[in-house]
């Protein structure tokens, strides 16, 4: 009698764990989060009064303007994440994509201050991010070359194309047709905190939704079970090198709206180390087949949270750089250490 | 014999109720083996018979089971590591060769046990006294290179000898010498024989792995035979004849096996499968086969012998660089496994965790994966309401146990996996089912229920293809066995024209002599066995 209890209990247990697993994968960092904006509102808050007691009312972390702001920050890396989050579902890694959105912004400022052509401006960065990541998913497709290297190449190599589109200058154009995407609001919501999501909500819809995602994972999972099982892996590979540099181009269009103007050489400087960042304080396993793209929302936000309270209280540049590495490696550690035995790194 | 027997002094090793277990699984269980000095010992066994699980354990890089005893020249010893190990005169030389290099031989044969020098030069290397030193190991072992030579300018077969001048230099006692000819040329395995006769003369004990019966007929004073993870038995070499010992690795509990329900010789069909002339330049050789409606057509032979490869090829995993497919008489292009499957084709992996199954994905996906294209709605989106019938039905019809479709198969145990694989592949409507080892790591219960299905499949008018290490399980469910030996098809069984399929037949075919990879005079004690044998 005890027994079969024990035992019913136990199976229901174990379907309660089965069910609630994929919520508690993605779930991962919404903790880690919510800490991270708990504690910066304290200590804002208590840097204005001085005062333990009155630290959760005073905080200026908190605010809606703030979180706005932050929400605006973590826009553009959250786009490249998702992109980025396909990469890293297959296994692979896209260091490009720092450089091509430079080499997106320049073609869209440059083509825009063309007379007659500049409503082509948008789709331009959106077209040459894809070419860009096209080129990079044939090389690794067709190829066979690895990912970290074709992409490391081309991170270099497109660099210099982005310098290169405007003679190593900065282009300006005051009158910037998608200019409202990088500053206008609709019902009160930033522009680009709409593209942000619209990114993560049609991404989680491909690789939930659609036989292509069920074949990313199944790459990721393993190639050559994939291969065996009849899915055709180049093609998969060049889809998601392309919508890498596809949501590349669309991150440069809408760095280049902010600015209304794009530089080669500075845009996009080590972005894809964010992005990267973001995918993997997501809970997106670096040998490919285990994540979710939630998780790369959570983790651009993570990122974006920590600069923005570092700047609040008044941590020198310097140190930002050092909490920051510390803090990515350790929300790791801690996933790892709570997934440890079900899930691979 | 009486040479033997003067000989075996005592064992110098036994190791007795060796058990050892990976996580769920056996490797070893209560397994015994004893060398004696002076004598060449072969270990047999197909591949995860758990020969080189036991040897990893005499050689200290694994460590068996509590309960399991090794003693070395009659006294207990408690094998803690690789350095135990070599310090109880233990020595291995690894299929893959384990030097360094860029350095010289004489560094190679002192590797750990570095040659210091005295007064002023203390701390340094004493290269001259290293040198001297090797240079009297490589003599008597007849070395033809110097021990200054860097080990990157010899050929395999005089790294190999390194490799022994280090375990001899080190006063080794017992000697594990795992697939040592495999890279050899002939007469390279001939020097490499004298060696290692001499070695035994001079007392040394010495475990010799190999496939290759002739070798073992020719070195071997004993043999030990392991199948899956148990001893089978010790015999004197001499006393045996290659059939038995092949029976011996195989498996011979004949009765106990499934017996089939259909008969082939009534209900066989048009052929649908016929491959011509396929060869990968590598491994296969110009094989051709035919496989009717309601046929299971068993593909026997030993490891090495081709059989996945060839399986490969038919399924377009490989690149293969002659040969055709044909489908209903119809010559299809297979290059990709995708054609394959188009053309009706499927294959079941032999590995199915590395090949097989997405361990990350849940039950429901991995049975819909390959046909998730075909039910998709407006050009690509998942079928939800599809795949939950399809892998409910599947549970349901394979008796598949979960706790639920969107648990993951990493959890399932392996005869469940073996199903959730083939009902991906069964969701595709197979014309020809090619089924790689469809029972490895799978227990009795599952295993039975497997040959239910093939039985039905084959019923049901599929052709289907099974390629088995076990040949009881050939013999239980085939109507017709091809048997491959070295990437040729060397001999075909049952079938209305043909010799009947048992274990004796098949066995001669396996380990027949043909005249070209085993000349006579090189095998003179094997070609009197196997006169001896029929």
């Amino acid at each position: 009698m005890n027994a079969s209890t024990g035992n019913a209990l136990q199976d229901a247990l174990k379907k309660h764990q089965l069910n609630f697993m994929p919520l508690i994968q993605t779930m991962g960092m919404l903790p880690v989060l919510l800490i991270l904006c708990i504690l910066f509102q304290l200590v804002t808050g208590y840097a204005e009064t001085a005062d333990f007691s009155h630290a959760w009312q005073s905080g200026r972390f908190l605010s809606w303007q703030n979180l706005s702001i932050i929400a605006q920050q973590a826009s553009i890396n959250t786009v490249l994440g998702a992109g980025m989050t396909f990469v890293i579902l297959t296994g692979g890694i896209d260091l490009s994509v720092g450089s091509i959105l430079a080499a997106s912004a320049m073609v869209a400022v440059s083509i825009s201050l063309v007379p007659g052509a500049s409503f082509l401006a948008f789709p331009a960065a959106l077209a040459g991010g894809l070419v860009l990541g096209l080129c990079n998913g044939g090389l690794i497709a067709f190829l066979r070359l690895p990912p970290f290297i074709v992409t490391l190449g081309s991170m270099t190599a497109v660099r210099g194309l982005a310098r290169l589109l405007g003679n190593d200058t900065t282009v300006f154009n005051p009158d910037l047709p998608f200019a409202f995407i990088g500053n206008g609001s609709i019902f009160n919501i930033p522009w680009l905190v709409v593209i942000a999501f619209a990114t993560v909500v049609i991404s989680w819809a491909v690789l939930r939704r659609t036989v292509l995602g069920l074949h990313i994972y199944a790459v990721g999972g393993s190639p050559d079970a994939a291969r065996l099982s009849g899915i055709r892996v180049p093609l998969v590979l060049l889809f998601v090198y392309g919508v890498s540099g596809l949501l590349s181009g669309l991150g440069g269009a809408m760095s280049a709206a902010r600015l209304y103007a794009a530089n080669g050489l500075q845009l996009g400087q080590s972005y894809e180390l964010d992005a990267i960042a973001a995918v993997i304080l997501g809970g997106t396993s670096f040998v490919g087949g285990v994540g979710s793209i939630w998780g790369t929302l959570i983790g651009a936000l993570i990122i974006s949270v920590l600069t923005n309270g570092l700047v609040l209280t008044g941590v020198s540049d310097i140190w930002q750089f050092i909490i920051k590495g510390f803090v990515i490696i350790g929300a790791v550690a801690l996933d790892r250490y709570r997934l440890r035995g079900s899930a691979r790194t | 014999m009486s040479e033997i027997e003067l000989r075996s002094a005592g064992p110098i090793l036994e190791m007795r109720n060796i058990s050892k277990t990976f996580g769920k699984l056996r490797a070893l269980r209560n397994v015994q083996f004893s060398v004696a000095e002076g004598e060449i010992h072969a270990l047999m066994g197909e591949n995860g018979a758990g020969k080189s699980t036991l040897m990893k354990i005499l050689a200290g890089a694994i460590r068996p089971d509590a309960g399991s005893e090794i003693s070395i020249g009659g006294t207990l010893v408690a094998m803690t590591g690789p350095m135990a190990a070599k310090a109880l005169g233990i020595a291995v030389i690894y299929q893959e060769l384990s030097l360094s290099p860029n350095l010289s031989v004489a560094e190679n044969i002192y590797l750990g046990r570095e040659l210091r020098g005295k007064g002023l030069a203390a701390g340094w290397l004493d290269r001259t006294a290293m040198i001297e030193g090797s240079a009297e190991v490589l003599r008597r072992l007849g070395a033809s290179f110097t021990a200054d030579a860097k080990v990157c300018d010899l050929t395999l077969a005089e790294r190999q000898l390194v490799e022994i001048a280090r375990a001899v230099h080190s006063n080794s006692k017992i000697l594990i010498m795992d697939e040592p000819t495999t890279t050899l040329s002939e007469r390279e395995t001939e020097r490499l024989f004298t060696i290692i006769r001499a070695l035994r003369d001079e007392g040394l004990a010495i475990v010799y792995i190999s496939h290759r019966m002739e070798e073992i007929y020719e070195l071997s004073d004993r043999v030990t035979v392991l199948r899956d993870g148990t001893y089978v038995g010790t015999l004197e070499t001499h006393a045996i004849s290659p059939n038995a010992i092949v029976q011996m690795m195989v498996g011979r509990d004949i009765s106990t096996f499934y017996k089939k329900n259909h008969d082939a010789h009534n209900l066989r069909g048009k052929p649908i499968l016929s491959v011509k002339g396929m060869s990968d330049a590598r491994r296969v050789k110009d094989c051709s086969l035919e496989l009717h409606e309601n046929e299971v057509l068993g593909i026997a032979g030993l490891v090495g012998a081709g059989r996945t490869e060839l399986a490969r090829l038919i399924y377009g995993a490989d690149r293969s660089s002659a040969g055709s497919v044909a489908v209903d008489g119809v010559v299809k292009r297979i290059a990709t496994p995708l054609d394959a499957i188009r053309a009706g084709i499927l294959y079941l992996t032999e590995d199915r965790k590395e090949l097989g199954l997405f361990l990350d994905m849940s039950i429901c996906n991995n049975i819909n994966v390959g046909v998730a294209s075909r039910d998709a709605r407006m050009g690509g989106l998942l079928n939800f309401r599809k795949s939950r019938e399809r892998s409910a039905q599947a549970i349901k019809d394979l008796n598949i146990k979960v706790t639920s479709p969107k648990g993951l198969v990493g959890a399932l145990s392996g005869g469940n996996q073996q199903k959730v694989l083939l009902s991906r592949l069964l969701e595709l409507n197979p014309r020809v089912l090619i089924l790689d080892e469809p029972t490895r790591g799978v227990d009795i219960g599952a295993k039975s229920e497997i040959y239910r299905l093939i039985d039905n499949l084959a019923q049901r008018g599929i052709g289907v293809i099974v390629i088995s290490s076990e040949l009881p399980e050939l013999i239980g469910i085939c109507d017709r066995v091809l048997v491959m030996r070295e990437g040729r098809i060397a001999g075909e069984l049952g079938g209305p024209t043909n010799a009947a399929i048992n274990q004796n037949n098949i066995a001669a075919i396996l380990t027949a002599a043909s005249e070209c990879d085993v000349p006579e005079h090189r095998h003179p004690q094997y070609s009197n066995l196997e006169s001896r044998a029929s």
